[in-house]
């Protein structure tokens, strides 16, 4: 009977949330809309250089090694070049509008080439920068320095053969799979996926809380139930709802953005159930702890975005300071996070899939034990 | 086939029921008095398990109700105060629903949800949204939803209350046609009317106690009417519980 019992209860909360098709668009849409954004932001972060770091040059030397400096960085693929006077040059930083300016004083050339081989009366090269984007503040410098020290080369030496760098270098990620790589679609759907299943969570915590306002509660506690087949009736349908918007979500993202499970595919379901699981109990919680639907909302959704802030949803947890990203690891979203990164982008086997597994297991059953402890039972 | 011994329950320093005492036999209709907070039903509740009694206990066909998954409770049919309802559901998937509570399934289960759906004069909108019924057809529904299951026993909550006459009639018609059947129901109600109409007996409690237990031509003998009065229960049940107001 308590199975009839749970499939029926299971049925019911599944038909409740599909006849609200604007709420079930929303649960689906929303999700894919911010994580394809936040995949276009950080697809573009990570593809910066490729694009073009956008600098400007104010060059004031009219002298060979100056011209022949500014024409090595125009002709640079990760430099986007403007020139310009130093006015304009000075403005365009202060107003966002490039990166870095290039200030080239007038004799910087020759300067810089007796310099070069006396080390004396080094001539002052002058880099304005956008405070905000420090790190292309280093790669211009370091594009700049190579620029110079050949162009001095070139204009002492001009016979000789263009310089080189004395070694080559090798680069591939440092996945499991070689052919993996930071995809920014896997972890932005991951995160977004697992906050809107968190939100579906508190859905079914709040839809717990207005069963007991509307009486419903009371049909069902005068059925011949246990506590633990209401209470796991409700986890069922819950897990099921979560799962599915977690999975419609990662769907979306292998068809439209090529997001690739490149670990394990058992391992990628064995973790999205597992953080199914945990969102459904957190639901649960909510219903425990909860009184008024309305107060609840407002601490659980403060709640839930407090866990998926600190999991890294918004951000990955590596750009975390350290101490933080060793605190972390208390919030369950890290570990579904991190779980879902390993299985996708990551490219970890199946091994990778078992620890946050259990561990996302255990808040289950932590929150779930929680939840029967202090769930009102009593009817008035 | 119910019988209730010195039910209590108290919350707190608060005595909701103190030692509450009633039976009820098949085909009986029990109407249960009492102003607000009385204790109707903090009682109720406690016969249908929603609420854990302090002492007392409840008796079904002379086995003791005790215990979430005691089977007796499918003897039991509650119809709460609230409209208990999916209002996003139609009367058939709601139904579907608490019959499957009580391990209901496949053609038996069907075949019920037409019966209580007829019984109660809603067949032809089993299949529209509830939230689109009026007051009184989610009260008519509210009591399909108790019967479903074909309990001995059915508790009633207030089920007319903010229903239209027509409705009112039709909920009436439907009780005595249970009684009929062998049906034992226990009514709480504030309307007098509705008591004189059906019930066989009446209890009325005040202050969590049983203050009279009669049936209605000896409740009308116990108190006589004021001269040029005609007796009624209202008189009756004013001159047993005071005319004070209640919260």
């Amino acid at each position: 009977m308590a199975l009839t019992a749970l499939r029926a209860m299971v049925r019911k909360d599944l038909q409740l949330f599909f006849s609200d098709r604007k709420a079930v668009i929303m649960s689906f849409a929303a999700p894919i809309l911010i994580a394809s954004f936040f995949g276009s932001v950080f697809s573009s972060a990570g593809n910066g250089a490729a694009a073009g770091i956008p600098i400007m040059i104010a060059n004031q030397d009219n002298g060979v090694i100056s011209q022949s400096i500014v024409a090595a960085i125009r002709a640079d693929k990760t430099l986007g070049v403007t020139l310009t006077t130093p006015d304009s040059a000075r403005e365009a930083v202060r107003q966002g509008k490039v990166t870095v300016s290039v200030l080239i004083p007038r004799g910087f050339g020759d300067a810089a080439g007796l310099a070069f081989f006396n080390g004396q009366n080094k001539p002052e090269l002058n880099l304005l920068y956008d405070p905000s984007h420090t790190a292309e503040l280093g790669m211009v410098r370091g594009m700049l320095m190579g620029h110079v020290i050949e162009a001095v080369i070139k204009a002492a030496r001009p016979d000789a053969p263009p310089m080189t760098a004395p070694f080559t270098v090798k680069e591939e990620p440092g996945m499991a799979d070689p052919n993996a790589g930071y995809n920014a679609y896997a972890h932005s759907f991951a995160g977004m996926g697992i906050q809107f299943l968190l939100f579906a969570a508190i859905d079914l915590g709040i839809g717990i809380l207005l069963e007991r306002q509307r009486g419903l509660w009371k049909r069902l506690r005068s059925a011949p139930l246990s506590k633990g087949a209401l209470l796991g009736g409700k986890a069922v349908s819950g897990m099921l709802i979560t799962l599915l918007t977690l999975l419609v979500s990662f769907t979306f993202a292998i068809v439209v953005f090529k997001v690739r499970i490149a670990g394990s595919v058992p391992g990628f379901l064995m973790v999205a159930a597992a953080t199914a699981l945990m969102a459904s109990n957190f639901g649960l919680l909510i219903a425990a702890l909860g009184r008024t639907p309305g107060a609840t909302r407002g601490v659980s959704i403060l709640a839930t975005l407090m866990m998926v802030m600190l999991g890294g949803a918004w951000i990955p947890t590596f750009f975390f300071p350290s101490w933080l990203q060793k605190a972390t690891v208390v919030v369950p979203t890290r570990w579904a996070i991190d779980g879902i990164d390993a299985m996708t982008w990551r490219g970890i086997g199946f091994s990778g899939a078992v620890l946050p597994t259990a561990v996302l297991v255990g808040f289950a059953a932590l929150f779930g034990g929680i939840a029967v402890w202090q769930f009102r039972w009593e009817e008035s | 086939m119910l019988q209730v011994k010195n039910l209590r329950k108290t919350y707190g320093d608060i005595v909701a029921v103190d030692g509450v005492s009633l039976s009820l036999a098949p085909g009986q209709l029990l109407g249960l008095l009492g102003p607000n907070g009385a204790g109707k039903t903090t009682t109720v509740s406690m016969i249908a398990g929603l609420v854990t009694p302090d002492g007392g206990e409840v008796m079904v066909g002379g086995a003791p109700l005790v215990g979430d998954t005691n089977p007796l409770k499918r003897k039991i049919g509650l119809v709460p105060q609230d409209l208990a309802l999916y209002d996003e559901l139609c009367p058939t998937d709601n139904l579907r629903f608490f019959g499957g509570l009580y391990g209901m399934h496949g053609n038996a289960l069907a075949v019920a949800i037409k019966n209580v759906l007829e019984l109660v004069g809603l067949a032809d909108r089993a299949r529209d949204a509830v939230k689109n019924f009026s007051g009184g057809m989610k009260r008519r529904l509210n009591l399909a939803a108790g019967l479903l299951h074909d309990p001995d026993i059915l508790l009633l909550d207030e089920p007319t209350v903010g229903v239209d006459p027509q409705s009112r009639n039709a909920i009436f018609e439907n009780l005595e046609l249970l009684k009929s059947r062998g049906k034992a129901l226990l009514y709480t109600t504030h309307y007098m009317e509705e008591v004189e109409r059906m019930a066989d007996r009446v209890v009325v409690i005040d202050h969590g106690k049983v203050i009279a237990d009669n049936t209605l031509a000896g409740l009308l003998a116990s108190v006589p009417p004021k001269p040029g009065e005609k007796p009624s229960l209202e008189a009756v049940f004013l001159t047993l519980t005071g005319r004070s107001l209640r919260d």
